[in-house]
């Protein structure tokens, strides 16, 4: 068979997987996203089939995967809520950051991976999965609830760190010097407070620029847009992620709604192509020996996502029965996870282990997370105040 | 009565109102433009009891049937010192001969000798529509006449 064919009907091979996988996931209302890591370790190098021919294609459309989905997260916030957000909760985010960053950390360094496995790992376990909590509190019908904003807040303040996390981490991994690292967070640090005032100020502007009604046009500007940006980034060491994030964050209105609905499905393809891509680099064979870690690493850093959120919602005058929902919500790890191991493993600066100890790590608590989040409500009941039954209302 | 806003980053903003009984009840108003209903736990007011997806429709139709009663209240105060004079509300419903129709089209005045004093649509007034004003489903009607005139009318309105 020759090189096309091959490569055409491995692709379609995945893609149909895939599909039918998501449809297993939608079925008992998980996210998509462990069942695409489990698909990628299946196929992968020590998987049950080898799959060689795509291997070129994955590489460039996982890039392109991780590029949409910040892009898209970027879209999702308008500067203002950014700037607001960091004004009324930084504290919040300081609290989160401590407590969840420390815990991966620790590990790494205890393990002997040294300073750039401890910025790795400590990111992995620091950043929870906007997308799996924002759906999560959707589905279980909390968008009212009062705590709900509190949780969105150190999401937003979490998503923000990214971008000033994956220049650091970038910087760290190609191996720069103290001095070229600092260069490169400065730049990053610049860019965003750039960014920032641009979007306050200019956002229609740039909304205006990028935006056309005529759908094909729009897409094509958009794309273009975001891997300019992305690659004029990388090209600085400050992450294509980032580039593309900063941009979505610059699009603000109607044509940040618009812009989510025309590249939603792309994000989707190339999304899960990064998340198989990131299965198939990891042999499955070495995930039973760290499995162990796995589960402790969950453990912990679920407990400490919890009192983040418990803390956090206390200081927002929330009753107990609030802060425990506020708590469980933000356990579940997700995209942003593989998406920082991603990175480090294709720098090839970190150890195999730690691939697998972090794509066994997101499984259990992108599956968990949500699973804990519908069972809070149980959990916080008996925290209830007890109340005489009055006549004047059931619920 | 102030509606008191809370924004709710990357999704949207928490818009309610605190009741003198300590409830509240809202709506939460997502990106896309759909809407929540949103009513609070009786016993955990950080909760909600209920969050019910509407459609524009249904917004506007809930906002119009809260809204209508209180004109409806004010008009017939007015009408007080006229003898024998009704308010009266009624929804257009979706299976009524005159949605997408004008006001003229009804012919009302001329076949019950009521009149067509306000329309209240999605929680915003119309004071005295013209004959040209189109008609949509889940429009309140506020008429004013005599009580035969008035049952007429509501037969009128959904029979043609």
């Amino acid at each position: 068979m020759h090189g096309t064919a091959l490569i055409l009907i491995e692709l379609g091979a995945v893609f149909l997987g895939l599909g039918l996988l998501g449809r297993l996931a939608a079925k008992f209302g998980m996210t998509p996203v462990p069942l695409y890591l489990v698909g990628g370790l299946l196929f992968g190098s020590g998987g049950m089939i080898n799959l060689e021919g795509i291997s070129e294609f994955g590489e460039i459309a996982s890039e392109i995967g991780v590029i949409l989905l910040l892009l898209m997260l970027g879209l999702e916030y308008t500067a203002r809520e950014l700037v607001t957000g960091l004004k009324s909760s930084w504290l919040a985010g300081v609290v989160d950051l401590v407590l969840n960053f420390a815990p991966g950390a620790a590990l790494a360094l205890f393990m002997g991976w040294g300073f750039v496995g401890a910025l790795v790992l400590g990111g992995v376990t620091y950043v929870s999965s906007s997308g799996i909590i924002a759906k999560v509190l959707s589905d279980l019908g909390r968008l009212g609830n009062r705590e709900t904003p509190v949780v969105l807040s150190i999401l937003v303040l979490e998503d923000l760190a990214m971008a000033i996390y994956l220049p650091v981490l970038t910087a760290t991994l190609a191996g720069l010097s103290f001095w070229g690292g600092l260069r490169t967070v400065g730049v990053a640090m610049a860019t965003i407070t750039l960014v920032l005032l641009a979007a306050l100020r200019f956002g229609p502007q740039i909304s205006r620029l990028i935006h056309s009604s005529d759908q094909e046009n729009f897409l094509l500007k958009l794309i273009g847009a975001a891997l300019l940006v992305a690659g004029l980034a990388s090209a600085m060491h400050v992450s294509a992620a980032v580039g593309a994030f900063m941009l979505g964050i610059a699009i603000s209105g109607s044509t940040a709604h618009s812009a989510t609905k025309v590249l939603e499905p792309l994000r989707d393809l190339f999304a899960a192509m990064f998340f198989v891509v990131f299965g198939l680099n990891t042999d499955p064979t070495t995930i039973p020996a760290v499995l162990p870690l796995a589960i402790l690493l969950a453990v912990v850093t679920s407990l400490t996502k919890v009192a983040t959120g418990a803390w956090a919602a206390k200081r927002a005058g929330i009753g107990i029965p609030g802060r425990v929902r506020a708590g469980v919500a933000l356990i579940a790890r997700g995209e942003f996870s593989i998406v920082i191991a991603g990175l480090a493993v294709a720098s090839g600066a970190v150890t195999g282990e730690l691939a697998a100890l972090a794509t066994a790590y997101v499984l259990l608590l992108a599956v968990f997370g949500p699973i804990a989040a519908r069972f809070a409500e149980h959990l916080s009941r008996p925290f209830l105040p007890k109340r005489s039954p009055s006549p004047d209302a059931a619920i | 009565m102030d509606f008191e806003d809370t924004s709710l980053p990357g999704l949207g903003v928490r818009r309610e109102i605190i009741l003198a009984s300590g409830r509240r009840v809202g709506v939460v108003i997502l990106r896309d433009g759909t809407m929540q209903l949103i009513i609070s736990q009786r016993d955990d007011p950080d909760a909600c009891a209920a969050s019910i997806p509407l459609s524009v429709e249904e917004a506007g139709a809930i906002g119009a049937m809260l809204g209508a009663p209180q004109l409806v209240t004010q008009l017939s105060d007015q009408h007080r010192d006229l003898p024998g004079v009704n308010t009266q509300q009624f929804v257009l419903s979706h299976e009524s001969p005159y949605v997408n129709q004008t006001l003229g089209d009804t012919h009302l005045r001329t076949r019950t000798s009521t009149s067509v004093v306000a329309i209240s649509r999605s929680g915003k007034v119309f004071p005295s529509p013209t004959p040209g004003f189109e008609l949509n489903a889940g429009d309140v009607l506020i008429i004013v006449g005599t009580s035969a005139g008035l049952e007429k009318a509501a037969h009128l309105i959904n029979n043609g």
